[in-house]
């Protein structure tokens, strides 16, 4: 099924024109991953599904961005954003415990009854892997969890808000490989139950985890299709160019 | 030669940064010297918790209370108007305000900073003095209230100025971080922003407020001045600065008034140390 359908999607800050004439489709159930080198628009496209670029004061955007076929701009932007989780690069725990952390966003959206949230907290740290090494631990500063473990916390606190979609933004820019790994593991848990699109740095990552592949280069999707056929035998020279490590 | 230039700058600087801390430690010592004097005939206990303060009666009574009561509860008054209006303030200004109103609204509050206070008192004195005799059916207008509202006007530009800085240095990450959850803008503000910022907001209160007990030739000219105890917002009161500032120049040099007097000024020195240091904890627990 099509979750995400954009059409014609251009973004400009200022001057500066960010995402060009972009098409695609985005399956629920999958990992789409995107890849390309710095500045290629990636994050940029990222932000455009969850309209968290609205922030920027400059920020101009034509085309169409569909969510199961409703223009995204035309719903409740609180609402998209419940229904399309994200988690960042930098984990960003609260000062607050493990189980505040996780509750938060479930809070702030009215959820007051006691079991209810523990139930909820509960589901969302199993989800992203993290219950059984933390679930003695739940009133402790969230500071305390090494960094893998923090940024699967920010997984949980967004899985805890009840998303259809989760985005990651480099997710493992900053953890080492066991951690890493742990999160993929955790990514290819969710994509039973949600549509991930998955922004990295990493080309070898996009390769374990994703279905497909999508390629920018500044600004321009330059190549979309299954992740095994863009590592080995993409169509365009860039793109084989950019996963060989000759650029980027 | 060169070396030589170095060596001059250097020792001139160190002599500035030294110059600073050294006239404060000559005020200080000679507020000191001044004032201890006083406690040969009062002692502090009476000095501080009198209830009278006649000083040119025959024996003078020298008791402060009403004076450290009248400051308080204008500064008090005055921290109860500004604080919900300074920070609210700082809040529309860092996060709600579109660029071209934000502009105009911190050159306005630039502005009223550069106010004298003396102009502030003035324009209080023609117009929020009557209009608070006739709102409240008071003998005078000229009571903490008006002083209160005066101050809190002087203390807005600080509690806004710094307050939006703390709001503008919480991480930007912190607030996408909200708003990908789904959060509103108010629910990112109250949530978020407001605690991240806490200390920083809490430090410009501070400051706002010291400004506030500092204050004096504003709240001289529309307290009334009466040195009784106040009962009430809406009594005559009058300030330990303006105490000072009214009776320095009628003190005979060496008599017992003129040694309270500085040591009012030991007093008011405590207090806004005290505010600062405490403004600074804050500070630099955000950094």
């Amino acid at each position: 099924m099509v979750k995400f359908e954009i059409h014609n999607l251009n973004i400009w800050f200022g001057s500066v024109h960010a995402i060009k004439q972009v098409n695609m489709e985005i399956q629920s159930n999958e990992i789409l991953s995107v890849i390309g080198p710095a500045s290629s628009g990636k994050t940029t496209f990222l932000r455009a599904l969850n309209r968290l670029n609205d922030l920027n004061t400059n920020y101009k955007m034509t085309g169409a961005l569909e969510l199961e076929r409703e223009d995204i701009c035309a719903v409740d932007i609180e609402v998209l954003r419940r229904k399309i989780g994200m988690v960042f690069a930098l984990p960003l725990p609260l000062p607050l415990s493990v189980f505040d952390n996780v509750a938060y966003g479930a809070r702030m959206h009215g959820e007051r009854n006691k079991r209810l949230l523990g139930q909820r907290v509960e589901d969302a740290l199993r989800q992203a892997y993290l219950w059984e090494e933390v679930k003695d631990r739940l009133n402790e500063s969230a500071f305390k969890l090494s960094g893998g473990q923090q940024q699967r916390l920010c997984i949980a606190r967004t899985l805890a808000v009840g998303p259809e979609v989760m985005l990651f933004d480099e997710p493992c820019s900053g953890l080492d490989p066991i951690s890493t790994a742990k999160v993929e593991d955790a990514m290819l848990k969710l994509k039973e139950k949600y549509t991930i699109v998955l922004v990295t740095n990493n080309v070898k990552q996009a390769a374990r985890v994703a279905d497909r592949t999508a390629f920018f280069l500044t600004g321009e999707l330059i190549e979309i299709d299954k992740t095994d056929k863009i590592f080995t035998a993409p169509k365009d020279r860039r793109t084989d160019g950019y996963i060989r490590g000759k650029f980027g | 030669m060169r070396k030589f230039k170095e060596f001059i700058v250097e020792k001139l600087i160190l002599i500035c940064g030294i110059a600073s801390i050294f006239f404060v430690i000559l005020i200080f010592l000679f507020l000191l010297k001044e004032g201890l004097a006083v406690f040969k005939t009062v002692s502090l206990f009476k000095f501080l918790l009198g209830k009278n303060w006649y000083p040119i009666s025959e024996p003078p009574q020298l008791g402060i209370l009403p004076l450290i009561l009248g400051s308080l509860l204008v500064t008090l008054g005055a921290a109860i108007i500004s604080i919900p209006i300074g920070v609210g303030c700082a809040v529309y200004i860092a996060e709600v305000a579109p660029t071209q109103t934000k502009e105009i609204l911190k050159a306005g509050i630039e502005l009223l900073a550069a106010i004298p206070s003396v102009v502030l008192g003035f324009i209080g004195m023609v117009t929020l003095v009557p209009l608070v005799k006739n709102v409240f059916h008071l003998p005078t207008g000229l009571t903490a209230l008006s002083g209160s509202i005066m101050l809190a006007f002087m203390a807005m530009p600080t509690i806004v100025s710094i307050a939006e800085d703390a709001l503008y240095s919480v991480p930007k990450s912190y607030k996408e971080g909200a708003f990908a959850l789904g959060a509103t803008r108010w629910q990112t503000i109250h949530r978020v922003m407001l605690p991240a910022a806490s200390s920083g907001i809490l430090a410009a209160v501070m400051l706002g407020v010291g400004r506030g007990i500092g204050e004096t030739m504003a709240v001289m000219m529309i307290t009334g001045n009466a040195a009784v105890i106040p009962h009430s917002i809406l009594a005559p009161v009058r300030t330990l600065t303006a105490t000072i500032a009214a009776e320095m120049g009628e003190a005979v040099v060496g008599s017992e008034h003129y040694f309270a007097l500085f040591a009012i000024g030991i007093v008011l020195f405590v207090i806004s140390f005290a505010v600062n240091v405490t403004a600074d904890l804050f500070l630099h627990k955000r950094q």
